[in-house]
């Protein structure tokens, strides 16, 4: 299936879980932030959490920052 | 002088709050953050580089027991993507604290204001802890204010300018209605900018390059720390009224004819 993966066009094998997702892409979940169809999952969904085709993920972090940009 | 300063309800030993960004190394980050006395930093929310898993990350080098996170939402340019990644920022962090950023502009990097209230309303609704950064406007301080705001954190010039304080007149009109804390946020260059920011009264000062991009990072962050303490000393000790012209400190009687 194709689901939007930080704003790319991704294939993956699905239907999974976002815990499986993260595990597939190799992302520490402790040290990221996910939002699945533009609503924030909280850390102990993730496993309960189905990604279906055409979903839109993101996976965020913390980085370096004052202020813009 | 061991007053400290208080955001909504949480005190800080430091009235300096320093930036992550623009640093040589993590490594030098870290030992100007020590250097600063800081015990909050500002972090960016960004999308995770799927392609590249390999790079440091930023927490390592923070010392998260001692050193409380600020999540920002720097780089939104509307009240949507901002609350967007405030919710992000909170589940990332797992504190309700944001530094609210909606920017209106490319080249000044000024905010938008009515965006930024947007934004404030509905994450101060949503429980968080809202900081915005804002123009050194006294009207829009108040409207912040009103609509929740722990704390306004107007610009002293734009970010990243190293300008200095472009109107002290509006940071001292904002100091006098103000009911929660001003953190002045941006255009810091040198100490003696911090310094006169906490002369008008701030309550702190929020600083990112002016540190990183010091040719000795981790000496500036110490200057800074003793700027903004010195500023405040300065501010509480109430300084002298100005003259046009000299007044004699020493006895006019008895001088030797």
């Amino acid at each position: 299936m194709t689901i939007i993966l930080n704003g790319d066009r991704v294939e993956v094998a699905g239907p999974l879980t976002l815990s499986a997702l993260l595990v597939h892409l190799g992302v520490d979940a402790r040290r990221v932030a996910v939002e699945h169809n533009l609503n924030v999952v909280k850390r102990a969904s993730y496993d309960s959490t189905q990604i279906q085709d055409g979903d839109q993920i993101e996976i965020v972090n913390f980085v370096g920052g004052g202020s813009t940009p | 002088m061991n007053e400290t300063l208080v955001i909504a309800g949480r005190e800080f030993k430091s009235r300096l709050i320093v930036g992550t960004g623009k640093y040589s190394s993590f490594a030098v980050m870290q030992r100007a953050h020590e250097a600063s006395g800081a015990d909050m930093v500002t972090v960016a929310v960004r999308r995770v580089n799927i392609s590249d898993r390999s790079k440091e990350s930023l927490l390592d080098y923070i010392d998260t027991r001692r050193i409380a996170l600020l999540p920002n939402t720097a780089g939104c340019y509307t009240a949507d993507d901002a609350v967007r990644t405030a919710r992000l920022g909170r589940e990332a962090g797992l504190s309700n604290w944001v530094k609210l950023e909606v920017i209106g502009d490319e080249k000044t990097l000024f905010p938008d204001n009515e965006e930024l209230l947007v934004a404030t309303r509905i994450l101060v609704k949503e429980g968080f802890v809202v900081l915005p950064y804002t123009t050194d406007d006294p009207v829009v301080c108040r409207k912040l204010e009103d609509a929740g705001a722990a704390a306004v954190m107007p610009l002293g010039a734009p970010i990243g300018s190293g300008l200095g304080i472009q109107n002290p007149n509006n940071i001292r009109i904002i100091r006098e209605q103000a009911r929660v804390p001003i953190i002045l946020d941006a255009g810091v260059g040198t100490a003696s900018d911090a310094a006169i920011a906490m002369e008008l009264g701030a309550d702190g000062v929020l600083m990112n390059t002016a540190i990183a991009e010091a040719q000795d990072p981790i000496a500036m962050a110490e200057s800074m720390k003793l700027a903004v303490q010195a500023g405040r000393l300065a501010y509480r000790a109430g300084r002298m009224g100005r003259r046009m012209y000299a007044s004699a400190s020493s006895p006019l009687a008895g001088v030797v004819k």
